[in-house]
């Protein structure tokens, strides 16, 4: 039986457009053989999880490089939980200041990602967190 | 089109295809068999091809057997004089040094006073304002969507009144501003020439820059609110409105600086930007301006990376192309319209966020190739910015390194000083023509909106910026500190905006909408909407709705109902 490829939806939230991270990282994903969804910019918190669920995704990757992460991050957290999708993989890369990853982590976000992280790294946590079905 | 031009775009050729037409001389010849390849047998080269950050293939040596056809008054000429190769002025820097310009903003209105003050009392010669992203995006501070966003990214402005509290004590007739704004321009220039006014300033004298590009925001910042057709329509306006009331202001500042940050080449960056100043040419004869009355205002910002020689080409090509262009398409006769006058910014993607005092070293390069490049107007950047925006501490190291560069290293006694090095000009030919070829494709396609359209500029991007991520991670090309020469280091105490700043913004605007004329503003709000629906200028009328103390907001939601708002189709 051929193997379920992990499911990936990479977010961009808030107002900001600076989309070129979301896009390499999205494209860095699907040529190390997993399925991308790229939502597109400007995305609630709310659009975020129904997007996740409709796509049945193993893993959701926010990009945020605006500052408005402790905003974004727990609504986004809440509303997982909400929905009953506790067991989905919240990864976080952008700008993020060193003193706000404990919260961020606490509130549930598996990894932060911070500027220079090389692709395979994201991949290689990503395969460990989510075993091949 | 000749098959190298071609050569040029996408695909990157192999490093030895301009070898291929080259005729070295017959001492060249000898050199290379008796003293390069005894040489090269017992030590070869650190690696197999040498390239720009770009990716475009640099030679061994450069000799004259690179430059076979060029032609030093033709193709170099002087200084002030076409094609501009050596700078727009006759002695440069000798006369003037470059406005040195600091992007600040943050938090209200009052922070960012504040340190526009500290900064001009520093010897900053030229004020440049950053707005936060529901600022940019057309939102009040007090709308859902600026949640966590007020203030973090530059200062939020929503109305009249936080423009005014802005430029407290700035008396506008003396400084020049620039206002890093694009797809509410017209709103927030309307609040500009409001305080302006209110201070008393003759608006003909008013001397700024708006940054008003509504193209590059399509192709790669994406703050936009309208479909292209009515914001290239704000854009002219803009545009008509100041040829008549101030001569002296930029009405745009057309970017390539975003185009690079999101990953493009230094070509592309050259190309896409030289082909958004076309289109802006273009639009504005078809509403019947005349080419040499409103194009000698339109002002460039181009990036400052790291490949220095690569980047030095480029602004020099930039000059060559722009000249080029205003004569033989438009007809021009003004040579005011023919001289490309930039800004230049340091690149805020090479600053690494591991060891970020390197990011001062970094950015002096950068400056030192925009001065040699030409610039008229530089901001660099400081070294906390690949975590947050500076601290008072960052800001003045970034400030000094400009008074550094135009006091002390001597590079500005002479005019293009690097002009007639085999390299430099080889280098100025290849990116020069490799930007025509792009030029020109997106002509055969209709134009710039048209290519936005077929998102041809965005992909070519993305094509290059995943490159160049794939080039880091297999390491051949490196970042310090980042994929080599790695090590630890304690974090930097960083600038933070706090919640408060949305608080104080949030009282502030309840504040206005209960002391301002509600009747007022929905009397202006209504003229606006019904001449949007029309072809009338919409400059007096968002200055009349403004001055009524019509939010932001309010501004460009009229606008919004009757222009519909613009989604991008998502590419990976």
């Amino acid at each position: 039986m051929p193997e379920k490829k992990i499911r990936v939806l990479i977010a961009k939230p808030g107002l900001d457009g600076h989309d070129r991270g979301a896009k390499v990282i999205a494209r860095a994903l699907r040529d190390a053989g997993m399925e991308v969804i790229y939502t597109g910019l400007r995305q609630t918190p709310e659009m975020i999880a129904s997007a996740a669920i409709q796509e049945d995704v193993d893993v959701i990757g926010l990009s945020i490089l605006s500052g408005a992460h402790n905003t974004i991050c727990p609504q986004l957290m809440a509303m997982l939980h909400e929905k009953g999708m506790d067991d989905v993989t919240v990864l976080v890369g952008g700008i993020i200041p060193e003193a706000d990853i404990p919260a961020l982590k606490k509130s549930g976000i598996a990894e932060i990602f911070l500027p220079g992280t090389s692709t395979q790294d994201i991949i290689d946590f990503i395969h460990r967190k989510v075993p091949q079905h | 089109m000749s098959d190298e031009a071609k050569a040029f775009t996408q695909t990157v050729p192999p490093a030895e295809t301009a070898a291929s037409s080259r005729q070295p001389s017959a001492k060249e010849q000898a050199w290379e068999k008796n003293t390069l390849q005894p040489t090269l047998k017992k030590n070869p080269e650190r690696q197999k091809e040498f390239t720009t950050i770009s990716g475009h293939p640099i030679r061994r040596l450069y000799t004259p057997a690179d430059l076979p056809d060029w032609d030093a008054e033709r193709d170099l000429g002087f200084p002030g004089e076409p094609p501009y190769t050596r700078g727009i002025h006759s002695s440069m820097h000798r006369t003037r040094l470059w406005t040195m310009r600091q992007f600040a903003g943050f938090g209200t209105a009052e922070d960012t006073n504040q340190r526009f003050r500290y900064l001009l009392a520093q010897g900053q010669t030229g004020l440049s304002t950053a707005f936060d992203l529901p600022t940019l995006m057309g939102y009040d501070s007090d709308h859902p969507l600026s949640e966590g966003e007020v203030g973090k990214c530059g200062v939020a402005i929503s109305s009249l009144a936080d423009m005014e509290v802005l430029f407290d004590q700035i008396p506008l007739a003396n400084v020049t501003t620039s206002m890093t704004i694009n797809s509410p321009a017209a709103v927030i220039w309307a609040m500009y020439l409001a305080v302006a006014e209110k201070q008393g300033a003759d608006w003909k004298k008013l001397s700024g820059t708006l940054q008003n590009d509504i193209l590059k925001e399509y192709i790669a910042q994406k703050e936009y609110i309208y479909p292209p057709e009515p914001s290239m329509r704000l854009v002219i306006d803009t545009f008509e409105f100041g040829v008549k009331h101030t001569p002296k202001f930029n009405p745009i500042s057309i970017s390539g600086y975003h185009i690079r940050e999101a990953g493009s080449t230094a070509i592309q960056e050259l190309a896409f930007t030289l082909r958004d100043g076309l289109e802006y040419v273009e639009w504005g004869m078809r509403r019947g301006l005349d080419v040499d009355e409103f194009v000698p205002q339109l002002s460039f910002f181009f990036n400052a990376h790291s490949d220095f020689f690569e980047e030095i080409a480029k602004y020099r090509a930039a000059r060559r192309i722009w000249h080029k262009a205003m004569v033989d398409r438009y007809k021009s006769k003004n040579p005011r319209s023919w001289a490309l006058r930039f800004h230049t910014q340091t690149a805020g993607c090479s600053l690494t966020a591991q060891q970020p005092y390197n990011n001062v070293v970094r950015t002096a390069i950068q400056a030192l190739a925009a001065v040699l490049g030409g610039t008229q107007s530089l901001h660099t950047n400081s070294l906390d910015e690949a975590w947050a925006l500076p601290t008072e501490f960052a800001a003045t190291i970034a400030l000094r390194t400009q008074q550094i560069i135009a006091h002390e290293t001597g590079v500005t006694n002479t005019v293009d000083p690097l002009g007639g090095s085999y390299f430099l000009e080889s280098l100025t030919n290849e990116v020069e023509r490799g930007a025509w070829d792009y030029i020109e494709k997106i002509d055969a396609m209709g134009g710039m909106v048209a290519a936005i359209e077929r998102s041809y500029p965005q992909r070519e991007i993305a094509e290059a910026s995943y490159r160049y991520q794939r080039e880091l991670d297999k390491k051949e090309k490196i970042m310090v500190g980042v994929n080599d020469f790695v090590s630890q280091e304690k974090s930097l105490d960083v600038l933070q905006i706090d919640e408060s700043v949305a608080h104080r913004q949030a009282e502030r605007l309840s504040k206005l909408r209960a002391e301002r004329s509600q009747a007022e503003v929905d009397r202006r709000l209504a003229a606006l909407r019904k001449a949007a629906q029309g072809t009338d200028n919409l400059m007096p009328l968002i200055f009349d709705a403004v001055k009524s103390y019509a939010t932001l907001g309010e501004i460009c939601d009229a606008m919004k109902e009757v222009f519909g708002i613009y989604e991008e189709v998502a590419i990976t």
